[in-house]
């Protein structure tokens, strides 16, 4: 099984999580694609840690993994604020970002 | 039999993204990124990324997920304008994924990188164990893992400091929308 495929596959992830951020308009589905994207570069980490054979790799993986679940925590968070205050759940409508 | 595994888990992998991207109600969309992620982490298992594998399972698709769903859940379908704020934003965003994607495909078989046109160097039997990654984490990369362990403690202070709900601010909310 060539590790160039594992690449390709996390470039082909990355790609279809950008097109989701850029195309869609609801901000609770734009942070799945931005986990979409932080998932394949966690593919790519795996993959060149595999090709290394050096556990180093996998240690950043769970960093970002790590630093996913913080955007999640707190993007989520504010959804739930917008949402509370009757705020429209379009990202097109968040121009300004006045307390 | 690697051959197999890697297709099936890069199917699905792939199936869940898309889905992800395309479905409109969000809480498919949420569906269908646990789906991915499983997927992912049957990658990683053929990476022989065990530990890794298992903390994609145990924490994202179950702990992270099931945040998603309950707040797809409570602030339920959001209606999506089916205009475009900018003209042609659509097929602008797919030619920018399809260059982003055909970039970094280039890079990638023209980069000669080591044993990338291989199954990878033979590894040592801990190779991705929990022993093996957390030994790692508590010694070179000790510093790495206090920081991340601080961003967690800021991000959930955030959490609670974003969705308390305050009189005050609903009350403004009302005066603004008057």
């Amino acid at each position: 099984m060539d590790l160039s495929y594992f690449l390709v596959l996390s470039a082909l992830l990355f790609a279809t999580g950008a097109i989701g951020v850029l195309v869609r308009r609801s901000p609770l589905v734009i942070l799945l694609c931005l986990e979409l994207m932080l998932n394949a570069g966690n593919l790519a980490l795996l993959t060149f840690s595999r090709s290394l054979a050096d556990q180093q790799g996998q240690v950043l993986a769970l960093v970002v993994m790590v630093v996913a679940a913080c955007e999640v925590v707190v993007g989520l968070g504010l959804i739930v604020a917008a949402y509370r205050r009757k705020l429209p759940l379009n990202v097109d409508e968040f121009r300004t970002l006045r307390g | 039999m690697k051959e197999v595994l890697f297709w099936i888990g890069a199917i699905g992998a792939i199936g869940g993204a898309a889905a992800v991207v395309a479905l409109r109600n969000p809480f498919y969309s949420v569906l269908a990124l646990i789906a991915h992620l499983v997927s992912i982490a049957g990658l990683f298992l053929i990476l022989q990324a065990e530990f890794i594998a298992a903390a994609q399972v145990v924490v994202y698709a179950g702990a992270v997920m099931v945040l998603y769903v309950f707040v797809a859940a409570y602030v339920g379908g959001i209606e999506e304008p089916k205009l475009d704020a900018i003209p042609g934003q659509r097929p602008l965003a797919f030619l920018v994924g399809a260059a982003i994607f055909i970039e970094l495909s280039i890079a990638i078989v023209a980069s000669g990188l080591l044993a990338l046109d291989s199954g990878g160097p033979e590894v040592a039997l801990g190779f991705g164990s929990p022993a093996g990654v957390g030994k790692l984490m508590l010694e070179r990369f000790l510093i790495a893992f206090e920081a991340a362990s601080l961003l967690l403690l800021i991000a959930a202070i955030g959490a609670v400091v974003l969705a308390e709900r305050r009189r005050r601010d609903e009350s403004d909310a009302e005066e603004a929308l008057g």
